[in-house]
């Protein structure tokens, strides 16, 4: 019996995609976000609030990723913007191998912004690249303030924070403060804007914000 | 179930690293993983014994090391290893720590009948 040393990422194969679905996306000028949450925290509503925010500021599309149907790329293509559904078929994250497929789907060189919604599931997604220049999550005030401690790979791994439903604030115990507090504590760096794409409620800050990004050199 | 993408992956990467060295078969798979990876040892485990079927890696045995999470204080330069996600520092009370280990998810060796 001998021992070989091997000392290989273990994801190392998939992030290889990752990294071609990026180049791919650089070289057509497209930013891409993976947007990450649990199920119901109003990603696709987040992300059409977005879209009627930014005007003809950027030309986007988007990607759905479910386990089954087309309900949510159905909602974003009645708003007149080019979509692609993965249906994932029982797998609780989208991968950098089905994105690429979606990407040669999607009419890149009409397109600044991608935005690809991920499954909804707070554990799985954080594991797999996907190309994407901005990572970004999204929490709501039911799902309650102990979110990060119950899941703090996704809070320590995200570029962006969104506190959705915050229109909700007065009829629900939760302590934004101390929800903030170990967030950073996880991640000093992450941007956290708390929205409610109800009201409209912090999304113009939100957008500064996401302009400022995606038209940086 | 993340795991089941995540076990092929360690078969495929020890499949081709004990083809590259002539092994007739791999006995032991010697993985880290930090505790920020969220990884299931068990359900890999799981999953390895049917993804690992009619491959170089059937039967092998896998030895998990896993790695802590440990912070520094870009405060107070303590390192500590926190007990939960609340990263507060036990020397000074602020919350900037950052991350030297928990993140690591590779295969390290394995060992194989030549």
């Amino acid at each position: 019996m001998s021992k070989i040393p091997v000392v290989e990422r273990i994801m190392s194969q998939h992030d290889r995609v990752a990294i071609r679905n990026r180049a791919l996306l650089d070289a057509r000028g497209v930013h891409a976000i993976n947007v990450m949450a649990s199920p119901g925290a109003g990603k696709t509503c987040f992300i059409l609030a977005t879209a009627e925010r930014l005007g003809n500021r950027l030309r986007l599309g988007v990607i759905e990723g479910d386990l089954a149907s087309s309900v949510d790329a159905d909602k974003v293509r009645a708003v007149g913007l080019p979509a692609v559904q993965i249906n994932t078929g029982g797998n609780c994250h989208l991968d950098a191998i089905q994105v690429g497929q979606a990407l040669a789907q999607l009419p890149l060189e009409e397109m600044d912004l991608l935005f690809i919604e991920n499954v909804g599931n707070l554990v799985c997604p954080a594991t797999f690249a996907l190309g994407e220049h901005t990572r970004l999550a999204i929490s709501s005030i039911p799902e309650g303030d102990d979110k990060p401690f119950k899941y703090p790979f996704i809070f320590a791994n995200v570029d962006v924070l969104i506190l959705n439903k915050m229109d909700l604030l007065p009829y629900i115990p939760f302590d934004v403060e101390a929800f903030y507090r170990t967030v950073r504590g996880l991640n000093p760096d992450i941007a956290i804007f708390p929205v409610s794409c109800v009201t409209g409620e912090g999304l113009d800050a939100w957008v500064e914000w996401l302009l400022q990004r995606v038209q940086r050199p | 179930m993340h795991e089941l993408a995540v076990t092929e992956s360690i078969v495929e990467i020890v499949c081709r690293h004990a083809e590259r060295a002539k092994a007739k078969r791999i006995r032991r798979i010697y993985l880290v993983i930090g505790d920020l990876s969220s990884i299931v040892d068990d359900s890999v485990q799981f999953y390895f014994d049917f993804v690992s079927q009619d491959t170089l890696a059937q039967g092998a045995e896998l030895v998990f090391r896993r790695i802590p999470v440990e912070l520094v204080c870009e405060a107070c330069g303590h390192r500590w290893n926190p007990p939960d996600a609340d990263w507060v520092c036990p020397a000074c009370g602020e919350r900037r720590g950052r991350v030297l280990a928990g993140r690591e998810f590779y295969v390290e060796s394995i060992e194989v009948d030549t």
